[in-house]
């Protein structure tokens, strides 16, 4: 447990004096939500009703900023078989890195959620849905980035085809998110059917990433 | 059976003598299963003579899931016993696999626009279609970005059975979101129930394709055993000249 502990507050004390923790994808998520209205004109009504869509959409593609040098940044400075050859099993290992990894993305990017949903004309209730299933689907986003992130981690290149790897993983996690996310706005259906399914989506991730993440960095 | 073909040398021997035979089957079912198609079967009373893309269509999305299998059980070889035949049988099934998804799209595409009036409708199957023709190519791109072959086993290995696990989960959430959409409107093609007639043609047809998919696969994996032992002779041949450069440059120092 204390490796586990640790294993998190390294990483989020090296997110903090490199990255700038959670701002920097919470302004790449700010940017993806700007562009929108550009590209498709800013009729409020339309935006209020897609608004949900696009936040996932965003979050989603934020998720995707930095998971190459998750594993990679570790395996260079060995750092990562020390970590393999620690105590802690790898499982245990790759979900305490994923954990790090959701604190200074997915998590910024729920909490924050409410205050760019402003810009696209959300009612409140369509804010609170959305930020709630970002809560609880995040960590469906980041782990099925983990699982690639971990089989990408010894490439030198590694960007675009963790990228198109970790994608089609996402689908599941995007349709239950939205539908959740979109029953204020939508109204006819339910809200707690897609958010529940959305959780187990989630919990059903983290066990994937887990053990497929611990078979491909084990290696060889 | 697994453990003699587990040989590379014997499975070299075995599959050079099995392989006439199996593209000879595939191409006499499939001669016999066409000429069936076209010179037997019926048009349809409503969709004329364009029911006769599905005996293409249909054997094509029934091998794109098939050979998605055989990359697994492939993929189970090579992270248990990390055999090298393994390695082979499931890099050899990953372009074939994602060709027959192509062709499915593409026939289904092309059979879709005279029915059904457009060439895509975002409906549960042709999507999922879709997405394993993505997890296809993500898992070909993945074999090519490492150059160690058995890393690169290894990390496809993980990514299909991922696959595996995601591919029921990616269906079902699919068909969650086409419902949720478009209730009403969901395309149907079961109007008459396949006939006899149609149906045999059909079956001798899948089986032509089967084999087809076989023998290709075969012969891919001969391909890639090939490919790997010129590997290892240019290896062998790039490090005995350097040993050799080493030599004269010794003696030419001693001069």
């Amino acid at each position: 447990m204390r490796a586990f502990v640790a294993i998190i507050r390294r990483d989020l004390l090296i997110a903090s004096r490199i990255g700038g923790a959670g701002a920097l994808p919470l302004v790449f998520f700010l940017m993806l939500v700007t562009l929108i209205p550009f590209a498709i004109g800013p009729d409020l009504n339309l935006l209020s009703r897609i608004g949900p869509a696009i936040l996932w959409l965003a979050a989603a593609l934020a998720t995707l900023i930095g998971l190459d040098r998750l594993f990679q940044a570790d395996a260079e400075d060995g750092s990562l078989d020390l970590i393999l050859a620690s105590a802690l099993p790898a499982e245990l290992a790759i979900v305490a890195k994923g954990f790090a990894h959701w604190l200074t993305t997915g998590l910024p990017l729920a909490l924050c959620s409410p205050l760019f949903g402003l810009l696209l004309a959300l009612t409140p209730q369509a804010m609170m849905d959305v930020a709630a299933s970002l809560l609880v689907g995040t960590p469906a986003l980041t782990f099925a980035g983990v699982t690639g992130a971990a089989l990408t981690a010894r490439l030198r290149r590694g960007g675009l085809i963790l990228s198109i790897l970790v994608t089609p993983l996402m689908i599941p996690a995007l349709i239950f998110g939205v539908s959740a996310a979109q029953a204020a706005s939508v109204g006819a259906a339910s809200f707690f059917a897609p958010f529940l399914v959305l959780c187990a989506i989630s919990l059903l991730s983290i066990v994937i990433a887990a053990v497929a993440g611990a078979a491909a960095l084990r290696g060889p | 059976m697994l453990t003699v073909l587990a040989n590379p040398t014997r499975f070299m021997a075995l599959s050079g003598r099995v392989l006439p035979w199996l593209a000879m089957a595939a191409a006499g079912l499939l001669v016999a299963g066409f000429a069936l198609v076209f010179l037997t079967v019926p048009d349809d009373y409503q969709q004329g003579a364009t029911v006769r893309i599905m005996y293409v269509h249909v054997p094509a999305a029934w091998l794109s899931l098939f050979l998605y299998l055989i990359m697994a059980m492939a993929a189970v070889g090579t992270l248990v016993w990390r055999h090298p035949v393994a390695d082979v049988a499931q890099k050899a099934a990953a372009p074939i696999g994602a060709a027959f998804t192509f062709l499915c799209l593409v026939t289904g595409a092309i059979w879709g626009k005279p029915m059904w009036g457009t060439w895509w409708v975002w409906d549960a199957r042709l999507t999922s279609e879709l997405v394993l023709l993505l997890i296809y190519l993500g898992i070909m791109g993945l074999w090519r970005a490492f150059e160690e072959p058995s890393a690169a086993a290894r990390a496809v290995a993980v990514m299909t059975l991922v696959g595996l696990v995601n591919l029921p989960v990616i269906k079902f959430s699919v068909d969650w979101w086409n419902t949720l959409h478009q209730p009403a409107s969901v395309f149907r093609l079961d109007g008459p129930t396949i006939h006899s007639s149609m149906l045999w043609p059909l079956l001798i047809v899948a089986a032509g394709f089967s084999l087809l998919a076989l023998a290709l696969h075969l012969s891919g994996m001969r391909t890639e055993i090939l490919r790997r032992r010129v590997r290892a002779l240019t290896l062998q041949q790039a490090r005995r000249s350097e040993v050799d450069l080493g030599h004269i440059r010794a003696s030419g120092a001693g001069l």
